[in-house]
């Protein structure tokens, strides 16, 4: 069983009917993903992709069984689309979209408080590229044929940067168990520590490849995190050297404002808790490679 | 984005602060007739540009008279202002506040800011105002207080007064200490705020709490439902490159090397910055076409890159993953059919398809330096600097 999504994992898109939504619900579908339906709400009835589109998610959950949901819906409605998912019992929501509000953010996390641990939906995203465990399922917008199946964990804020990692893990023969991209924003559904702590109770996976950047205190908490908890190797790449400080990078959460925040910093401080770190983006395969060649 | 420091007094004014009588002016010929208007006896011109460290750079002049409000917006206005927060290039003052004065007996510190760590809104206060938070911390580490907000109920009453106490204001003025508090959290709250500094925050001689420099931020993301907020942004206060690639969907900022690029993905982008740099470079800019780098997107890359008169060679990395890269090589070839490349290019795609997305390259007449990993890219844009 991989983590997170498995290969029989029922999956309904969110915006299905969008030209977003549409196409990459094509690229899962032909991946392998199992597809079971999608909501766009008012076009509850209709046939899409010859799947059911359903009004609401609840009904969707109600007549497919379905327990995980991507969302292409437009950044204005998409805290509410995600609160939506949470309430229907969804388990594992990704959130493609760039540009919601921090503010929102902040409301969905404040929402999903209300539920225990054991029924809280794990939200992946916003602003990412979402979830492949190769071979077995895509619940994201990746390419997926660029990995290849095996036993190391990704995890990465950018979604072309965790490409450019699998392909030079895949051009060095090494397989990937399940990819998470946890996206670019402030405030994220799921933080590296939420998924690390998954990857080390995964038996399908051995070592962890972590592709952080500059802006807040998350990679760092991860770093200590696995210092204290964790028995699986750890490598870690931080983008963003030279960066200026104070400027935002692309990725509303890549920027740096307070100690600690910069790529320097975090990469020292990520040594010292004993996360092999790649010297460079061009070399995290081979990182990876040597780290796997002495275990 | 961020706003004027008069656009900030007028906004928290509104949610209950009190701010100094002032006024805005454009000319020397209006400001001496404002300062009659302002009433008193002194007044403090201040240049409005988005930066901080504005007096230290000459920017904030006392004046003792109307005509000398007028001789020193004269000397303002139409000025660049550097500070050590504007970069070399400085900022350009356009508009002038003009104040009345205050007789300050303490300046305070007051700031908001979202917690990445707890996710939440973070208060944070000082005795020691006039000094940047970042010398606060620094300097005076033991002098601040912080209190978190619970943004589903928003901020509470004691809160404000914990930090009002704290602050070691006396009993009569907490109140109005706390309601000011409170309207600079509410302000956050309900505009889709990322920051709100008062700096200082001061009491007067006369028991006024009086803010007397204020500054915003908001969340870009957030400005489709802020239109009044959306309508303060000034142009002139950015990088006329960033507003250029701003209006055109991409995502740019100028720093100060040589070395242009043009990259998919923002994660990709500082990477590709970060090997140049290994490989002994400086980049001249950041820039992410988006993950899709459509031709469009890359037609107006090239553009907005050689705008750039800096750039001494341009570096394109892209990592086609679904949008293959036979397709991106058909766009890039078209850009250049549009426009004129001076300088050396470096090509370096990667991804699906990167056989046949090379092969489209080298068949075009582009003349161009072909690349294939990251670090082999790097090299060679350093390489053709010489």
């Amino acid at each position: 069983m991989a983590v997170i999504i498995e290969k029989n994992t029922k999956i309904i898109i969110q915006g299905f009917t969008g030209k977003m939504g549409t196409f990459h619900s094509e690229e899962m579908i032909k991946y392998g993903s199992n597809v079971v339906g999608g909501v766009t709400p008012g076009k509850g009835g209709q046939k899409h992709l010859d799947r059911p589109v359903f009004n609401t998610v609840k009904e969707a959950v109600k007549h497919t069984g379905a327990t995980a949901s991507i969302l292409f819906v437009p950044p204005a409605f998409a805290a509410d689309s995600a609160m939506e998912a949470a309430d229907a019992g969804i388990k594992t929501c990704v959130a493609i979209v760039d540009g919601i509000p921090s503010h929102d953010m902040i409301r969905i996390k404040r929402y999903m408080r209300r539920y225990s641990r054991n029924e809280k939906m794990t939200l992946v995203g916003p602003n990412c590229a979402g979830i492949i465990s190769p071979g077995k399922s895509m619940l994201g917008i990746m390419p997926g044929h660029i990995y290849k199946e095996g036993r190391v964990g990704i995890i990465s804020r950018s979604g072309t940067l965790g490409y450019e990692a699998a392909e030079q893990m895949k051009n060095l023969g090494i397989g990937i168990s399940t990819s998470v991209g946890i996206g670019g924003d402030p405030i994220n559904g799921s933080s590296f520590r939420d998924i690390i702590e998954k990857f080390e109770t995964d038996e399908e996976t051995d070592a962890i490849l972590m592709i952080g950047e500059i802006g807040g205190p998350q990679e760092v908490a991860a770093g200590e995190f696995a210092k204290e908890n964790m028995k699986k190797p750890v490598i870690g790449y931080i983008a963003g050297l030279t960066a200026p400080k104070g400027r935002v990078m692309g990725h509303a959460g890549a920027i740096v404002s307070a100690y600690g925040e910069s790529a320097i910093e975090k990469v020292e401080i990520l040594k010292e808790c004993g996360v092999i770190i790649s010297k460079n983006p061009s070399v995290m395969g081979d990182t990876v490679k040597s780290v796997l060649e002495k275990m | 984005m961020d706003i004027h420091e008069y656009q900030a007094k007028e906004i928290l004014q509104s949610f209950g602060v009190t701010i100094p009588r002032g006024g805005i002016v454009y000319s020397p010929e209006t400001a001496e007739n404002k300062a009659r208007e302002i009433g008193g006896s002194k007044w403090v011109v201040k240049a409005q540009i988005h930066s901080g460290a504005r007096g230290k750079a000459g920017g904030v002049i006392v004046c003792n008279s109307p005509l000398e409000v007028a001789q020193a917006t004269d000397k303002l206005l139409g000025k660049k202002l550097v500070t050590n927060q504007t970069g070399p290039e400085g900022k350009i003052v356009n508009r002038i506040y003009i104040e009345e004065a205050t007789d300050i007996e303490k300046e305070l510190y007051l700031g908001l800011v979202f917690d990445r760590a707890s996710e939440s809104i973070m208060v944070v206060a000082s005795t020691e105002g006039g000094m940047s938070v970042e010398e606060i911390a620094k300097e005076k580490p033991d002098s601040i207080i912080r209190s978190k907000i619970e943004v589903a109920v928003g901020i509470q009453g004691f809160q404000a007064r914990e930090l009002a106490f704290g602050l070691g204001i006396e009993p009569e003025l907490i109140r109005r200490a706390s309601e000011t508090i409170m309207g600079c959290a509410k302000a956050f709250s309900e505009l889709d705020a990322t920051m709100v500094e008062v700096n200082p925050l001061v009491i007067s001689k006369q028991k006024q709490i009086l803010a007397l420099d204020c500054k915003m931020s908001f969340d870009n993301n957030a400005m489709f439902r802020r239109d009044k907020v959306s309508e303060l942004r000034d142009k002139t206060q950015e990088d006329e490159k960033e507003v250029y690639a701003s209006d055109r969907g991409l995502n740019y900022v100028s720093l100060d090397g040589n070395i242009g690029n043009i990259i998919n993905g923002a994660g990709l982008a500082m990477a590709s910055m970060d090997m140049i740099k290994l490989a002994g470079g400086e980049p001249a800019n950041f820039l992410d076409v988006g993950g899709g780098a459509t031709p469009e997107k890359i037609v107006k890359a090239f553009k907005l890159i050689t705008m750039d008169k800096k750039v001494k060679v341009i570096l394109v990395n892209i990592f086609a993953g679904i949008n293959r890269c036979d397709w991106v090589a058909q766009g890039i070839v078209q850009a250049l059919e549009k426009i004129e490349i001076k300088v050396p290019l470096v090509i370096r795609l990667a991804g699906t398809n990167v056989e046949k997305g090379n092969k489209i390259l080298r068949e075009s007449r582009l003349n161009y330096i072909e690349a294939n990993t990251l670090e082999d890219a790097a090299n060679k844009a350093v390489a053709a600097l010489k």
